[in-house]
Protein backbone atom coordinates (compact mmCIF):
# COMPACT_ATOMS: atom_id res chain seq x y z
CA UNK A 1 0.00 0.00 0.00
CA UNK A 2 1.33 3.52 -1.11
CA UNK A 3 2.82 5.74 1.52
CA UNK A 4 0.50 8.00 3.26
CA UNK A 5 0.58 11.33 6.18
CA UNK A 6 -2.07 10.19 8.86
CA UNK A 7 -3.89 6.97 10.01
CA UNK A 8 -6.91 6.69 11.40
CA UNK A 9 -8.40 3.54 13.31
CA UNK A 10 -12.83 3.63 12.48
CA UNK A 11 -12.49 -0.26 13.49
CA UNK A 12 -16.09 -1.27 15.44
CA UNK A 13 -17.45 2.07 14.14
CA UNK A 14 -20.91 1.81 12.26
CA UNK A 15 -22.80 4.18 9.66
CA UNK A 16 -22.17 7.57 9.94
CA UNK A 17 -19.11 7.79 12.06
CA UNK A 18 -16.50 6.46 9.96
CA UNK A 19 -17.22 8.90 7.59
CA UNK A 20 -17.59 12.15 10.18
CA UNK A 21 -14.48 10.77 11.45
CA UNK A 22 -12.80 10.78 8.28
CA UNK A 23 -13.79 14.02 7.21
CA UNK A 24 -12.62 15.53 10.81
CA UNK A 25 -8.70 14.14 10.04
CA UNK A 26 -8.70 15.92 6.39
CA UNK A 27 -9.73 18.55 7.87
CA UNK A 28 -6.53 18.90 9.81
CA UNK A 29 -4.24 17.85 6.50
CA UNK A 30 -2.82 19.69 3.86
CA UNK A 31 -4.00 19.50 0.22
CA UNK A 32 -2.48 16.73 -1.34
CA UNK A 33 -1.83 14.71 1.73
CA UNK A 34 -3.06 11.43 2.24
CA UNK A 35 -5.34 10.28 5.12
CA UNK A 36 -5.09 6.31 5.17
CA UNK A 37 -8.87 4.55 7.06
CA UNK A 38 -9.14 1.27 8.36
CA UNK A 39 -13.03 0.26 9.36
CA UNK A 40 -14.63 -2.71 10.19
CA UNK A 41 -18.43 -1.48 8.61
CA UNK A 42 -19.36 -3.06 5.07
CA UNK A 43 -20.52 -0.17 4.56
CA UNK A 44 -18.14 2.14 4.27
CA UNK A 45 -17.03 0.67 1.14
CA UNK A 46 -19.85 2.28 -1.06
CA UNK A 47 -20.09 5.35 1.65
CA UNK A 48 -15.96 6.27 1.25
CA UNK A 49 -16.81 6.41 -2.57
CA UNK A 50 -19.62 8.78 -2.60
CA UNK A 51 -17.90 10.78 -0.39
CA UNK A 52 -15.28 10.74 -2.85
CA UNK A 53 -17.46 11.71 -5.50
CA UNK A 54 -19.22 14.49 -3.61
CA UNK A 55 -16.19 16.23 -1.74
CA UNK A 56 -13.38 16.43 -4.38
CA UNK A 57 -11.15 14.09 -2.45
CA UNK A 58 -9.53 11.48 -4.10
CA UNK A 59 -10.17 7.95 -3.31
CA UNK A 60 -6.62 6.48 -4.57
CA UNK A 61 -7.17 2.82 -3.03
CA UNK A 62 -9.61 0.86 -1.19
CA UNK A 63 -8.68 -2.96 -0.54
CA UNK A 64 -10.15 -5.73 1.87
CA UNK A 65 -8.27 -7.69 4.17
CA UNK A 66 -9.12 -10.08 7.13
CA UNK A 67 -12.82 -8.71 7.33
CA UNK A 68 -10.99 -5.34 7.38
CA UNK A 69 -11.26 -2.09 4.72
CA UNK A 70 -8.69 -0.25 4.42
CA UNK A 71 -8.92 2.96 2.05
CA UNK A 72 -6.55 5.65 1.22
CA UNK A 73 -7.99 9.31 1.24
CA UNK A 74 -5.90 12.04 -0.63
CA UNK A 75 -7.46 15.52 0.41
CA UNK A 76 -8.02 17.58 -2.73
CA UNK A 77 -5.78 20.47 -3.09
CA UNK B 1 -18.89 25.21 -6.85
CA UNK B 2 -22.01 26.44 -5.24
CA UNK B 3 -22.54 24.92 -1.74
CA UNK B 4 -25.73 22.72 -2.00
CA UNK B 5 -28.25 23.17 0.68
CA UNK B 6 -30.06 20.67 2.92
CA UNK B 7 -33.00 21.04 5.08
CA UNK B 8 -34.81 18.74 7.49
CA UNK B 9 -38.15 18.94 9.31
CA UNK B 10 -37.57 16.89 12.51
CA UNK B 11 -40.79 15.56 14.14
CA UNK B 12 -40.37 12.52 15.96
CA UNK B 13 -39.46 12.08 19.91
CA UNK B 14 -38.80 8.33 20.21
CA UNK B 15 -35.03 6.98 19.97
CA UNK B 16 -35.29 5.16 16.89
CA UNK B 17 -36.62 8.21 15.33
CA UNK B 18 -34.38 10.54 16.69
CA UNK B 19 -31.66 8.84 14.45
CA UNK B 20 -32.57 9.14 10.71
CA UNK B 21 -32.35 13.23 10.98
CA UNK B 22 -29.10 13.30 12.83
CA UNK B 23 -26.86 10.87 10.35
CA UNK B 24 -28.33 12.53 7.29
CA UNK B 25 -27.46 16.21 8.72
CA UNK B 26 -24.36 15.12 10.18
CA UNK B 27 -23.09 12.85 6.89
CA UNK B 28 -24.74 16.09 5.04
CA UNK B 29 -22.21 18.35 6.96
CA UNK B 30 -19.69 16.46 6.12
CA UNK B 31 -20.33 16.60 2.68
CA UNK B 32 -19.99 20.04 2.30
CA UNK B 33 -23.84 20.87 2.29
CA UNK B 34 -24.79 24.07 4.02
CA UNK B 35 -27.49 22.19 6.89
CA UNK B 36 -30.69 23.25 8.99
CA UNK B 37 -32.76 21.03 11.03
CA UNK B 38 -36.50 22.43 12.08
CA UNK B 39 -37.79 20.85 14.72
CA UNK B 40 -41.28 20.44 15.77
CA UNK B 41 -43.91 18.92 18.01
CA UNK B 42 -42.10 15.88 19.20
CA UNK B 43 -39.25 16.27 17.72
CA UNK B 44 -38.46 18.70 20.58
CA UNK B 45 -37.53 16.35 22.35
CA UNK B 46 -34.25 16.05 20.25
CA UNK B 47 -33.19 19.26 21.60
CA UNK B 48 -33.35 19.10 25.20
CA UNK B 49 -30.48 19.38 27.62
CA UNK B 50 -30.72 15.99 29.47
CA UNK B 51 -32.42 13.68 26.49
CA UNK B 52 -34.52 11.54 27.78
CA UNK B 53 -35.62 9.28 24.53
CA UNK B 54 -37.39 5.74 24.63
CA UNK B 55 -38.79 3.35 22.28
CA UNK B 56 -41.47 2.15 22.17
CA UNK B 57 -42.95 -1.28 20.77
CA UNK B 58 -46.42 -0.56 21.36
CA UNK B 59 -48.32 0.29 17.71
CA UNK B 60 -44.75 -0.83 16.28
CA UNK B 61 -45.38 -4.56 14.04
CA UNK B 62 -41.68 -4.19 12.77
CA UNK B 63 -39.96 -4.15 15.74
CA UNK B 64 -37.77 -6.85 16.72
CA UNK B 65 -39.17 -8.57 19.85
CA UNK B 66 -37.54 -10.93 22.34
CA UNK B 67 -38.49 -14.45 23.35
CA UNK B 68 -40.98 -14.00 19.73
CA UNK B 69 -43.48 -12.12 22.01
CA UNK B 70 -44.54 -10.79 19.13
CA UNK B 71 -46.02 -13.94 18.09
CA UNK B 72 -47.34 -15.22 21.16
CA UNK B 73 -48.99 -11.91 22.38
CA UNK B 74 -49.56 -10.12 19.71
CA UNK B 75 -50.70 -5.92 20.55
CA UNK B 76 -51.09 -6.97 24.07
CA UNK B 77 -47.64 -8.32 24.68
CA UNK B 78 -46.51 -4.93 23.47
CA UNK B 79 -48.35 -3.23 26.01
CA UNK B 80 -47.31 -5.18 29.00
CA UNK B 81 -46.45 -2.67 31.97
CA UNK B 82 -42.22 -1.77 31.34
CA UNK B 83 -42.23 -3.32 27.85
CA UNK B 84 -40.67 0.47 27.09
CA UNK B 85 -38.32 0.68 29.30
CA UNK B 86 -37.12 -2.92 28.59
CA UNK B 87 -36.82 -2.14 24.74
CA UNK B 88 -35.17 0.63 25.54
CA UNK B 89 -32.42 -0.71 27.79
CA UNK B 90 -32.21 -3.66 24.89
CA UNK B 91 -31.93 -0.93 22.47
CA UNK B 92 -29.47 0.79 23.94
CA UNK B 93 -27.25 -1.77 24.37
CA UNK B 94 -27.39 -2.99 20.68
CA UNK B 95 -26.88 0.55 19.56
CA UNK B 96 -23.48 0.24 21.86
CA UNK B 97 -22.17 -3.08 20.86
CA UNK B 98 -22.67 -2.49 17.37
CA UNK B 99 -20.54 0.79 17.25
CA UNK B 100 -23.82 2.83 16.56
CA UNK B 101 -23.34 6.60 17.26
CA UNK B 102 -25.51 7.52 20.61
CA UNK B 103 -27.77 10.44 19.51
CA UNK B 104 -26.21 13.15 21.95
CA UNK B 105 -22.96 12.30 19.82
CA UNK B 106 -24.45 12.90 16.28
CA UNK B 107 -26.35 15.78 17.55
CA UNK B 108 -22.60 17.12 19.00
CA UNK B 109 -21.25 16.69 15.75
CA UNK B 110 -24.06 18.74 13.97
CA UNK B 111 -23.82 20.97 16.33
CA UNK B 112 -19.51 20.95 15.44
CA UNK B 113 -20.43 20.86 11.83
CA UNK B 114 -22.33 24.04 11.93
CA UNK B 115 -25.49 22.50 11.15
CA UNK B 116 -28.22 25.13 12.23
CA UNK B 117 -30.77 23.67 14.64
CA UNK B 118 -34.12 25.48 14.81
CA UNK B 119 -36.82 24.98 17.24
CA UNK B 120 -40.24 25.43 16.54
CA UNK B 121 -41.72 28.32 19.02
CA UNK B 122 -45.37 27.42 18.45
CA UNK B 123 -44.65 23.97 19.80
CA UNK B 124 -42.48 25.27 22.80
CA UNK B 125 -45.92 27.93 23.72
CA UNK B 126 -48.72 24.88 23.02
CA UNK B 127 -46.85 21.87 25.44
CA UNK B 128 -46.06 24.92 27.52
CA UNK B 129 -42.11 24.24 27.80
CA UNK B 130 -39.49 26.83 28.87
CA UNK B 131 -36.03 27.73 26.36
CA UNK B 132 -33.70 27.02 29.23
CA UNK B 133 -35.43 23.74 28.64
CA UNK B 134 -33.06 23.17 25.21
CA UNK B 135 -29.27 23.05 24.72
CA UNK B 136 -28.34 26.80 23.72
CA UNK B 137 -27.41 26.25 20.16
CA UNK B 138 -30.63 26.64 19.03
CA UNK B 139 -32.67 29.36 17.91
CA UNK B 140 -35.88 29.80 17.75
CA UNK B 141 -38.75 30.39 14.58
CA UNK B 142 -41.72 29.24 12.82
CA UNK B 143 -42.71 28.20 9.54
CA UNK B 144 -41.88 31.18 7.57
CA UNK B 145 -38.15 30.79 9.42
CA UNK B 146 -38.32 27.32 7.67
CA UNK B 147 -39.12 28.19 4.22
CA UNK B 148 -36.43 30.78 4.66
CA UNK B 149 -34.04 28.32 4.39
CA UNK B 150 -36.09 25.43 2.61
CA UNK B 151 -36.80 27.76 -0.28
CA UNK B 152 -33.43 27.59 -1.36
CA UNK B 153 -32.51 23.91 -0.49
CA UNK B 154 -31.65 21.75 -2.52
CA UNK B 155 -32.83 18.77 -0.94
CA UNK B 156 -35.65 18.72 1.49
CA UNK B 157 -37.07 15.88 4.09
CA UNK B 158 -39.63 15.33 6.26
CA UNK B 159 -39.01 12.55 9.07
Amino acid sequence: MADFDQELDARGLNCPLPILRAKKALNGLEGGQVLKIIATDPGSVKDFEAFANQTGNELMESTEANGEFHFLMKKSA
Amino acid sequence: MNQKKLTIIATKGTLDWAYPPFILASTAAALGYETTMFFTFYGLQLLRKKLNLKVSPLGNPGMPMPLGMDKWFPVLGTALPGMETMMTSMMKNKIKSKGVASIEDLRSLCIEADVKLIGCQMTIDLFDMKRSDFIDEIELGGAATYFEHAGESDVSLFI
